[in-house]
């Protein structure tokens, strides 16, 4: 079962260090995004800090959606997700692989840009590190809800918009207590009960995200 | 031993078979035959348990495969039209991953030597985008050699492959009856081998 785990997470990194454009593109996405706000809304330093949360969260919301179409098709595409369904390990555990290599190279270089980027807006030390915080708590569930869309969307045409039409309402959990606990801190306020419901929401994704969208990703075969 | 009764199995408003049931005992294969888009290959996806046929059962072994499903996943190795290959990655990769994904050890030098055998000396460090169909027919094929399996179930194997790699094929097949296995394919050439069971769709 680990074996299997191992495989399908080893795999996909591979092939994201031998497809560099594609994780790339979602990483410069972010910082574009969360570049362009403070130059369009002028350089006032209330506002900047008032707007910080919620556009770096907006920005790591948009740029996770960027990789997530591609999660699944490519193998749909080319017969390997037929074969991962016939694996004897249950196809649950190959899908947690996968959305753990998502993680890793959608997510984890957002929240390792984050605090740079919150400099410009800026935020204060210690809401910097609030900010990797209620990120780091956030970003895998991103990967694990959106698995799921893209598993409920794989093989549609025009599945991309379809995507995020349903998946982005489902981020908002997320993006409230996400921002929520920046927020917080930034009006002096503790953030822990944000963080503790962002933390309370990650374990509920990343423990029954593999089991639905494995279930998802058997009737799109079909 | 397979064992399927009463099959039937419908796509949308139309029935592709119905009641279909035979037995696949060891050392046996069976061809399917039908026009193009007569379900042969549907028909393997419901014995390899990707698709739920409408009505009638698969047994294994004397169980109900719902029962032995991962006995059964064990058992079978099914190789689809698709090359289930990735562009980027070399042979040799692709093969180890794909052992990796169904938790099997992987041996380098046993995928080397299956590699060899289907004729792919030289290629086994270039990625499979530089291959040409044939070629990642073979390394599809590889995997015969080295995923061991007691019920093949291959959809149009034969595709793609030169009349070498063809006598190839049909003798590696030979030799998996030989030692106890059986086979199910769907193919218009069935060069060389033993004469087999056929169902015609």
């Amino acid at each position: 079962m680990m074996t299997g785990f191992w495989t399908s997470m080893r795999r996909d990194l591979v092939l994201a260090t031998r497809h560099k454009s594609e994780w790339l593109t979602a990483l410069f996405f972010f910082v574009m995004v969360t570049n362009l706000l403070p130059l369009g809304v002028g350089p006032e330093v209330s506002l900047l800090r008032k707007i910080a949360p919620g556009v770096l969260w907006i920005g790591a919301l948009l740029s996770t959606l960027l990789g997530l179409q591609r999660l699944f098709s490519s193998d749909h595409g080319d017969g390997t997700l037929e074969q991962m369904a016939l694996s004897p390990v249950p196809l649950a555990w190959l899908v947690a692989g996968k959305m753990v290599t998502h993680w890793l190279v959608c997510g984890l270089p957002v929240v390792l840009m984050a605090p740079l980027l919150g400099i410009q807006f800026d935020l204060p030390t210690r809401s910097l590190g609030i900010l990797v915080l209620s990120l780091l708590l956030g970003t895998p569930i991103l990967s694990a809800v959106g698995a799921l869309g893209a598993a409920l969307t794989l093989g549609l045409r025009g599945g991309g918009a379809l995507l995020s039409l349903l998946i982005l309402p489902l981020y908002i959990p997320a993006l409230i207590f996400g921002a929520g606990a920046v927020e917080a801190d930034l009006a002096g306020i503790s953030p822990q009960g944000h963080l503790s419901l962002l933390g309370a929401l990650l374990v509920l994704s990343v423990f029954f995200s593999p089991w639905v969208t494995s279930l998802a990703l058997r009737i799109a075969l079909e | 031993m397979l064992a399927v009764a009463q099959l039937t199995c419908q796509r949308g408003a139309r029935t592709l078979f119905s009641g279909l049931s035979f037995t696949l005992p060891e050392r046996q294969w069976i061809q399917i035959q039908g026009a193009n888009g007569a379900g042969k290959t549907t028909l393997l996806r419901v014995l390899a348990g990707l698709v739920q046929p409408q009505e009638g059962t698969l047994t294994w072994q004397g169980l109900a495969v719902q029962e032995c499903r991962a006995e059964w996943q064990r058992a079978l190795l099914y190789l689809g039209h698709h090359a289930a290959l990735k562009e980027e990655l070399t042979p040799l990769e692709n093969l180890r991953f794909s052992l990796g994904l169904e938790a099997m050890p992987a041996d380098e030098a046993v995928l080397m030597n299956a590699l060899h055998r289907f004729g792919l000396q030289e290629r086994e460090h270039l990625p499979v985008r530089y291959l040409s169909a044939g070629q990642r027919r073979r390394v599809l094929l590889a995997r015969l050699l080295i995923r061991p399996a007691q019920v093949w179930i291959l959809d149009e194997p034969y595709t793609a492959l030169d009349v070498h790699a063809t006598q190839f094929l049909s003798a590696v097949i030979e030799d998996h009856l030989e030692q106890g296995g059986s086979a199910i394919l769907t193919s218009h050439q069935t060069l060389g081998l033993r004469p087999g069971m056929s169902i015609a769709l």
